[in-house]
């Protein structure tokens, strides 16, 4: 792995970076540092640029102007070197359904080149932690919705890349499922793991180190939920983000 | 390079778990052998043949005689006006019309010529020269044995004349089977090469699935390759169980090696899957992808020699024809099992195709796009 290189600054850099499909703009100059280990959450409303900007940060995605670092490797140039180092969690869920989860596992483990015997240990181990040792054999399009996110997280880490990029992880799952979700999201970071989460789940926000809350491209505010909640006067981040939807307007 | 391994091991595992895939292998060319060959045939049998005989004459008699005995015509003698012949042919009734006028007989041995008139529905126009040759063949020889009797010349010293006896090499019988069969192989391979691959790309940016893969440091070229490979094994199998079918029901022969048919083969799918999956990197939905490629398979089955000879063609469409990658391996495929020709007969096929094949593999490769 290549975290040396990444370690003596933040993990990820962003510097006026912007993103425009024609003439819409969807990312409109965001300036922002995450640190190693941190746990990032970007906020917003559906169409707010969210995706956009994550899909640049993990390299799927060109950037039209601005700068743009992550695990040390250039956004422009380095995007192969970028995915060498960092996880992805979509918003729609996109491990293989027609294959069983260890084949799912044994696919990235052997895209990733992890070694084989490696692999199969850590599969063994995951699959124990989830309890899904009873499914190793089934196919994933047959599990509920939340083993199946579960899963994918799981799989975006079994590379143990430095930075993790979770899009909306929890959609359309009941908050018990969120929350033992979550668990495994701190568990993470607990192991040096940076997480940068999109989300529109104002709860999921307060479990954040650090939120910025985007609005139409552009970031407007950043920083701890807590500081946030004390700016803005109000006791959640729901209220937050109310408050600075009514400045807008 | 082990990369590579594991993701034929994905592609391999999924398409074999489809339940669609067996009756798609099996069926497929069952179809394709049994009834296409048959129904695609060019033989000419039973012409329908209308003899207005209005001479009624000994030598009418033995011409007519003549046509009957040929498997060619299926044979109406009939007593008609001139319009109602007109009609016999617009209503499809009959495909050629021979009349012999009154006084046939008499002006032959009078002014020793005659003229008979036939008419030939040519709509379908080779299949018109071909009866009207037949029947000038049949007229012309009747006509020297005529000329002998008339003109009393003694058996024994026969009219001088030069006589052609064809040989006909690689399908002696003719049979129109040997030569479409292999043809309509070629079209099964390049359905499954062209189709399957590319909607099993598309299909994984429909799903999504693809994402995942795109953020991943795998190569491009890895995953083209992946696509490609479990369409190729299934193309060669059914080519290989085409054949057999071929064999078992209507006696195809196969006079090549398999082996070369085999390098052919797996280049020109090599060649037709990089176009299908260039297709599929540049479109979004299945949609899209069945259409571009349902467009371009007729045009190249049109033009590929299969039904109408290239040979006959004007000569730009000639000079088109070495982009279709189904003009050559229909060529290759019948020379290699009628012919048995080898690897080095063909060398100009070999190498059109493997670097035509290069080409849209790194076209492809290059147009695949890891970023959405």
């Amino acid at each position: 792995m290549k975290e040396t290189k990444a370690a003596t600054g933040p993990i990820i850099q962003v510097k006026e970076l912007v993103k425009q499909f024609g003439a819409f703009t969807a990312v409109d100059h965001i300036t922002f540092e995450v640190q190693k280990g941190e746990i990032f959450g970007f906020l917003g409303a559906n169409g707010a640029g969210k995706t956009t900007a994550i899909r640049m940060l993990c390299g799927l995605l060109e950037p039209t102007s601005g700068a743009l670092q992550v695990a040390g490797y250039d956004g422009y140039h380095q995007r192969e070197a970028i995915k060498r180092n960092i996880g992805y969690m979509s918003q729609k869920f996109s491990l293989y359904e027609d294959l069983t989860v260890y084949e799912n596992f044994r696919l990235y483990g052997g895209i990733y080149d992890i070694p084989r015997k490696e692999r199969i240990r850590k599969t063994d181990e995951l699959l124990k932690k989830l309890h899904l040792e009873e499914s190793r054999d089934k196919l994933v399009g047959g599990l509920p919705l939340g083993w199946k996110q579960k899963l994918a997280f799981s799989l975006a880490l079994f590379h143990q890349p430095a930075v993790v990029f979770l899009d909306e992880p929890s959609g359309g799952v009941d908050p018990l499922t969120r929350r033992t979700f979550w668990d495994l999201i701190y568990e993470a970071a607990h192991h040096g793991i940076t997480i940068f989460v999109t989300t529109h789940y104002m709860d999921e926000a307060e479990y954040c180190n650090r939120v910025a809350i985007m609005s139409e491209g552009k970031i407007v505010a950043l920083d701890t939920p807590a500081a946030l909640k004390a700016k803005y006067q109000t006791e959640s981040m729901d209220g937050v983000f109310l408050k600075i939807a009514r400045n807008k307007e | 390079m082990r990369t590579i391994l594991y993701l034929l091991q994905k592609e391999f595992i999924q398409v074999f778990r489809n339940k669609a895939m067996l009756p798609i292998i099996f069926i497929m060319p069952l179809v394709q052998m049994l009834i296409l060959v048959y129904a695609a045939t060019m033989e000419l049998k039973k012409v329908d043949l209308t003899v207005v005989d209005l001479d009624l004459s000994e030598t009418t008699t033995r011409l007519t005689a003549k046509f009957e005995a040929s498997s060619f015509f299926h044979l109406t003698r009939a007593q008609l006006s001139s319009s109602e012949t007109d009609q016999m042919l617009l209503k499809g009734k009959s495909d050629l019309v021979v009349t012999f006028p009154q006084g046939f007989e008499k002006d032959l041995k009078r002014n020793n010529e005659a003229t008979v008139q036939i008419l030939v529905d040519a709509i379908n126009g080779s299949a018109a020269e071909l009866s009207n040759a037949y029947l000038q063949t049949v007229i012309g020889s009747f006509n020297q044995k005529i000329r002998a009797e008339m003109m009393g010349v003694p058996k024994f010293t026969p009219p001088q004349q030069v006589s052609v006896i064809p040989s006909y090499w690689y399908n002696p019988e003719l049979n129109f089977k040997f030569y479409m069969a292999p043809g309509i192989l070629v079209i099964l391979v390049t359905i499954i090469g062209l189709f399957l691959s590319s909607l099993n790309l598309v299909r994984e940016k429909e799903m999504g699935t693809i994402e995942q893969l795109n953020v991943t440091p795998i190569k491009k070229y890895h995953f083209i390759i992946g696509k490609m490979m479990p369409f190729l094994f299934i193309a060669l199998l059914d080519l290989t169980f085409g054949l057999l079918v071929a064999k078992i029901f209507f006696g195809l022969p196969f006079r090549g090696n398999i082996l070369t048919l085999y390098v052919f083969t797996s280049l020109y799918l090599f060649l037709v899957m990089s176009i299908g999956l260039f297709v599929s990197a540049i479109s979004d939905t299945q949609q899209q992808v069945l259409f571009v490629s349902f467009f371009f398979l007729i045009v190249f089955i049109i033009m590929s020699g299969l039904f109408t000879p290239v040979e006959s063609m004007p000569v730009w469409a000639q000079n088109l024809d070495k982009i279709n990658p189904l003009y050559y391996l229909i060529r290759i495929i019948r020379n290699v099992v009628l012919k048995g020709s080898g690897l080095l007969d063909m060398t100009r096929e070999l190498i059109s195709i493997t670097f035509y094949g290069l080409a849209m593999f790194s076209l492809a490769v290059w147009r695949y796009r890891k970023t959405v």
